[in-house]
């Protein structure tokens, strides 16, 4: 069943993470790219998660993907797939399948990105995917 | 330094609500924690230790403590979500064992449907300022639908069936027709745990635990102070905590920080998971105690369908006993935080003081482990290891 879309609260914004969403204005998701150890890291952050270099640079994801794992949440109103994309990029992320079958969903699809506007006027969008 | 029978449990209550609407929360703790040194044979002036979680009204310890009237020399206010009780019992061993205090409490309570929570199915969102929020909160992480990815991987990853983690629900709705407080004391099958309502695909109605208004409490003491009670004698002999989480994009939703938390435990209690005669085991929902069993040794990692299968979990025909009270999927998961529950039956069991068609023959040993906060995202781990001296 395809349903209606529901309504996605906006992030808040802080230092941490205003570059993030600024791109995401422009319609770029971006990841954390650590220049210490060059392992790549999502959600983006100050501090490299892997090794502790504060050296970050955001670069830009192709936005492709595949479903690590889904759940549709059936109680909710309207019903929606929640999910974890691992990005080709290598960090997995949480996010939402929008557009879909919410029966016909599987771990290893392949998915690309779809930035969906949120609820607050200025708000940023944020981040969802569609089967590819 | 081990903490390995430096403290004994020499304690415990779980208040009979499960619907609290005539109480408030602090009186909740209170009677609990009046309950546990009551069945210790302590009183309140005895206890020099207090120990909390984010379940505390005030300002951590602080209107708890206010409230009671307790004079104290050791605080501690760790929170890991419904895991905290478990790990709380560790920190009060080591705070005994290093001399900071001798009888230490610990107290949980909450009222989540006096006040008519949506606790699994609407996202919880812990504040803007934690810095995960921005990018989960818009996507509607739930308590359901994030543990429901979880078994959804173990599923194929596993070849994990609905039918097996229908077994856990099973087990427990079998322990829970002999407690007269349980909320469900039906017992149910897997046919209607597969066929009841779709909650968060593939986690059904009966995949849950209940919500329930409650509380409990735990005294842990030193070994000279439990020596002159009246009641069994209940060991700690190994602790474990550790934290999981997402590896900055290196999700892993097949296993839990039991992983870590589990060997801790054994190791300083010198024991193996084969040795455990009875399990408490945190269940929240069917996965949680299917992947925690394979993280804690109970069998291979991925085998834990085929190991809950056919009433293995069962007292008196299983070879794991768990969860005799009926455990968070039918007895009660006070506060939504199920970890103090966990370690008050493993108590009774080693006391002999369970429901005796539940009660596991020469129960010397028994493991009592919680998970708390969200083994999708980040969650607290913690495992505690007990015996009957």
């Amino acid at each position: 069943m395809t349903v209606k879309q529901r309504a996605f609260p906006s992030p808040i914004a802080d230092p941490d993470t205003e570059q993030f969403w600024s791109a995401a204005k422009n319609g770029k998701l971006m990841v954390g790219s650590c220049n210490s150890c060059g392992e790549k890291h999502y959600y983006p952050r100050g501090i490299c998660p892997h090794c502790g270099a504060q050296d970050i640079t955001l670069v830009e994801a192709s936005g492709k993907g595949e479903i690590y794992s889904w759940s549709v949440l059936r109680r909710a109103d309207p019903p929606f797939a929640i999910a974890y994309v691992t990005l080709d990029e290598g960090p997995t992320m949480m996010t939402n399948i929008i557009e879909c079958d919410l029966d016909a969903l599987a771990i290893g699809q392949r998915v690309k990105l779809k930035f969906s506007e949120t609820e607050e006027a200025d708000g940023p969008p944020v981040p969802t995917f569609v089967l590819d | 330094m081990s903490i390995n029978g430096k403290a004994y449990i020499a304690g415990v209550y779980e208040h009979p609500t499960r619907k609290a609407t005539d109480k408030s929360l602090a009186q909740l703790h209170a009677e609990s924690a009046l309950g546990a040194l009551k069945d210790s044979g302590l009183t309140k002036d005895d206890v020099d230790g207090y120990f909390c979680a984010g379940d505390a009204p005030g300002l951590g310890p602080l209107s708890l403590v206010d409230y009671m009237g307790l004079k104290l020399k050791h605080l501690d206010a760790t929170e890991t979500g419904g895991s905290s009780y478990v790990l709380h019992v560790g920190h009060a061993a080591e705070a005994i064992a290093m001399g900071k205090c001798s009888v230490a409490l610990i107290t949980l309570a909450g009222r989540p449907r006096a006040e008519g929570m949506a606790t699994g199915t609407a996202p919880r969102n812990y504040g803007s300022s934690a810095p995960d929020v921005a990018f989960e909160f818009p996507f509607g992480p739930t308590v359901v639908n994030m543990y429901a990815m979880c078994a959804q991987r173990h599923m194929y990853e596993y070849g994990t069936t609905s039918e097996q983690l229908a077994w856990i629900k099973v087990a427990a709705s079998h322990h829970a027709q002999y407690n007269e407080h349980a909320m469900l004391k039906n017992v149910v099958t897997v046919d209607e745990v597969v066929n009841s309502p779709m909650i968060a695909d593939p986690l059904h109605r009966l995949d849950c635990c209940v919500i329930s208004d409650g509380g409990g409490a735990i005294i842990v003491t030193s070994p000279e102070v439990a020596k002159t009670l009246k009641r069994p004698l209940v060991k700690v002999i190994g602790a474990g905590e550790a934290p999981k989480h997402q590896m900055g994009g290196k999700v892993d939703l097949t296993y839990s920080g039991a992983v870590w938390s589990g060997p801790m435990a054994f190791d300083e209690a010198h024991v193996k998971p084969t040795d455990i005669k009875y399990a408490s085991i945190y269940d929240s929902f069917t996965i949680t105690v299917l992947m925690q069993l394979e993280d804690l040794g109970f069998c291979e990692k991925g085998k834990g369908g085929a190991f809950v299968s056919d009433g293995n979990l069962i007292a008196g025909t299983g070879k794991l006993p768990f969860n005799t009270d009926g455990g968070g999927l039918c007895n009660n998961h006070p506060a939504n935080r199920g970890g103090l529950t966990k370690v008050i039956e493993a108590v009774r069991q080693l006391r002999g003081e369970a429901h005796p068609n539940v009660q596991v023959q020469n129960c010397d040993l028994a493991l009592a482990h919680g998970t708390g906060g969200s083994l999708g995202t980040r969650h607290g781990s913690a495992t505690v290891i007990m015996e009957r001296e």
